[in-house]
């Protein structure tokens, strides 16, 4: 079986290229939105632009659809550069985060507006039309003025107002953002549905890191006007490789540590709470590492685990639903979420119990923060790690 | 049943003083106006009995309906006008940045502040045969005459589109202001360049602005009876300078009063057809 990690995230099929960003900066005044963007948009991909309200993603679909100009840096369409191309001479159409329709036309007229500029022949758009409302199920509603549309329905005409083009591209800013959760689930599918159907390539805007990793291909995440990762949903979630990224899709236990050698292809990594155990590999000694473990890996333990002396303090089970976690208090006091399972063991509250994980299930995150030895230096709030050093030393 | 009762108090004492004041300010005259357009005129320049209908079949008169078509032509001209220099002003102002539009709106309301008679005095002083504008235009030669810009129909209509342009930009403004930007985007983004964009989806929008608009300096214009009487120097009467003359000059008050009528009755008409789009302008 192909294993997800195969597929690699940052290198495209090369050959069809739909969309490629080059350095692209998008400066307001001396208040940089985005920096050096570089990307590649295969054809028939569904790419996500994924990041906190701010990070220009938006602003870089805007880019794309020519509604901003760029600072610097190339803007590639099919190859060609459309620094100087308006909106309306772009192959790509947008689909607005409030839809964006035209209060005094109806659903058939808002539909066929693109077709009407291009001067299609008549009974072309009354097909077309007819297509589109069929795929997008709004059959008989064509005479609907948009106010009498509910929010799902209003959608589903932007997007069909969008796709009777045929653009090479459709690009998507936060589209689902105003509908109800249920609508807004059954609305992912039917998005996803519709491109593999259609083979669009999809440049989708969200905040929302679970729509995100539902319905992409590929996510590029955004932070602050930089790309800090792109790759498959799975790929960024099981293997993040910024802080950033760790925290932002899905939930992370975030620890810091300190790696030291322990052979085997293995690292001791020392934090404040204990000591932990990861795959050594790209590790340097000494090297300040954060140590990123997801809910559903952290497991509990009465017995300690070789290798592993993280130990904590059950605080509370927290009942999600599908789920319940638990939140562990270290004794300095940060605090873990473990996802516990159905069928695993419960844990009193106050009990003492032993944090680990698989060593090939912690993702590590390098930093350029300085070695960890000058924060504690820097830091008073360690002195218990000090002494734990002291400790550990006088054994070694 | 005390706190009604109070409220009620409360309800006189807030709406009354302005209902004893439409009364006997608007209500009695008006009145009185319907009174003498029903009574015969004296030769004291006063009104008399007997009751009659003298009046109304006076004004079905070729020179009085030719005045009158007049001053619907002007009004309408006026009307044109003001939609075709107001609709860009608005929507320069409705673009402009947040900094800027404020002082532009209160451009275009400072006039407003300032007696309309000095204003149109202000005009005739630069109109005139040895104003500002034929001064200059001799010095430096283009003419070598003066040119006869006062007491011209042009100088009306220029007046008159002057007097009443802010009347025609302020629904205007309301209305492009409106506008939500992403559909300009929207059009843009489906293939409509600027003009088209203009013409498939601002314009459209805009209708119940530009209706607003017509009908504030239309009414006003059919009744502007001081603009033609100082720029057009009563070389052409409008029903505005007819109902004055009837009244100060040739006194033929229950002329003047029918004539009156029926202007109220032409702006009834024209208002009830702006409240009819108004109640449109929501459901859009």
């Amino acid at each position: 079986m192909k294993k997800y990690s195969d597929i690699k995230g940052d290198t495209p099929v090369k050959d069809n290229i739909v969309v490629r960003l080059t350095d692209v900066d998008k400066n307001y005044g001396d208040n940089r939105i985005v920096k050096k963007i570089s990307l590649d948009v295969s054809e028939g991909e569904f790419l996500t632009l994924l990041g906190p309200s701010g990070c220009g993603k938006t602003t870089t679909l805007r880019m794309i659809a020519g509604f901003e100009t760029v600072t610097a840096g190339t803007i590639l369409l099919h190859g060609e550069d459309v620094k100087d191309k308006k909106p309306n001479e772009r192959d790509v159409n947008t689909v607005f985060q409030n839809y964006a329709l035209f209060p005094h036309m109806n659903v058939r007229d808002n539909i066929s507006f693109g077709l009407v500029e291009k001067k299609t022949p008549k009974a072309e758009i009354k097909k077309r039309v007819s297509e589109m409302l069929k795929l997008v199920r709004l059959e008989g509603m064509e005479r609907r003025m948009p106010s009498q549309l509910s929010g799902g329905q209003k959608q589903r005409v932007a997007i069909a107002r969008a796709l009777v083009n045929r653009p090479s591209v459709l690009l998507l800013d936060e589209p689902l953002g105003a509908l109800d959760l249920k609508l807004r689930k059954q609305m992912q599918s039917e998005l996803k549905h519709l491109q593999q159907r259609l083979g669009i390539t999809f440049i989708y805007v969200t905040h929302d890191q679970e729509e995100a990793l539902t319905m992409s291909d590929r996510i590029a995440v955004m932070n602050d006007g930089v790309i800090e990762q792109i790759g498959t949903p799975r790929e960024v979630y099981d293997t993040p490789k910024t802080k950033f990224v760790a925290d932002f899709i899905g939930e992370s236990n975030i620890i810091e540590g300190y790696s030291q050698n322990s052979g085997d292809g293995l690292m001791d990594i020392i934090f404040e709470s204990g000591k932990a155990v990861v795959n050594g590999k790209g590790i340097d000694i000494d090297e300040m590492l954060y140590i990123c473990i997801r809910p559903e890996n952290l497991r509990i333990t009465r017995e300690p685990v070789p290798g592993f002396s993280i130990k904590g303090r059950v605080k509370e089970h927290v009942f999600v639903g599908s789920s319940t976690k638990t939140i562990i208090e270290l004794v300095n006091g940060q605090e873990l979420k473990a996802a516990r399972t159905p069928d695993a063991e419960l844990f009193n509250i106050g009990e003492r119990v032993n944090v680990s994980w698989l060593p090939e299930r912690a993702v590590v995150l390098h930093t350029k923060e300085d070695k960890l030895y000058d924060v504690i230096e820097n830091n008073s709030a360690s002195e218990m790690f000090k002494s734990f050093m002291r400790e550990d030393g006088g054994n070694a | 049943m005390r706190k009604k009762l109070s409220n009620k108090l409360v309800q006189t004492v807030m709406i009354g003083p302005t209902v004893l004041w439409l009364l006997a300010f608007l209500l009695a005259p008006l009145i009185i106006v319907v009174g003498i357009s029903f009574l015969t005129k004296n030769a004291h320049g006063g009104v008399n009995m007997p009751i009659t209908l003298e009046a109304y079949k006076s004004m079905a008169n070729l020179d009085y309906l030719m005045i009158f078509a007049r001053s619907m032509w002007l009004a309408a001209e006026t009307t044109i006008l003001c939609l075709v220099f107001g609709y860009p002003l608005a929507a320069i102002i409705a673009r402009s940045s947040k900094n800027v539009k404020p002082i532009l709106v209160l451009m275009v309301m400072l006039p407003f502040w300032i007696n309309s008679m000095i204003r149109l005095y202000g005009w005739m002083t630069m109109l005139r045969t040895e104003g500002i504008i034929n001064t200059i235009l001799l010095g430096i030669g283009i003419i070598d005459e003066p040119l006869a810009m006062l007491y011209t129909d042009g100088a009306v209509v220029l007046g008159m589109v002057y007097e009443l342009l802010p009347f025609a930009v302020l629904p205007l403004y309301t209305s492009i202001e409106k506008i939500d930007p992403s559909l300009l985007e929207a059009a843009c983004d489906l293939g409509a360049a600027r003009r088209r964009s203009f013409m498939r989806v601002t314009l459209p929008l805009t209708m119940p602005g530009i209706f607003a608009g017509s009908i504030q300096t239309f009414i006003p214009a059919l009744g502007l009876f001081y603009v033609s009487d100082m720029l057009g120097g009563g070389s052409s009467m409008y029903l505005g300078n007819l109902i004055k003359n009837q009244f100060l000059s040739a006194r033929n008050w229950p002329l003047g009063a029918a004539l009156s009528l029926l202007l109220i009755v032409i702006t009834i008409v024209l208002m009830r057809l702006y409240t009819r789009v108004g109640k449109l302008d929501d459901i859009v």
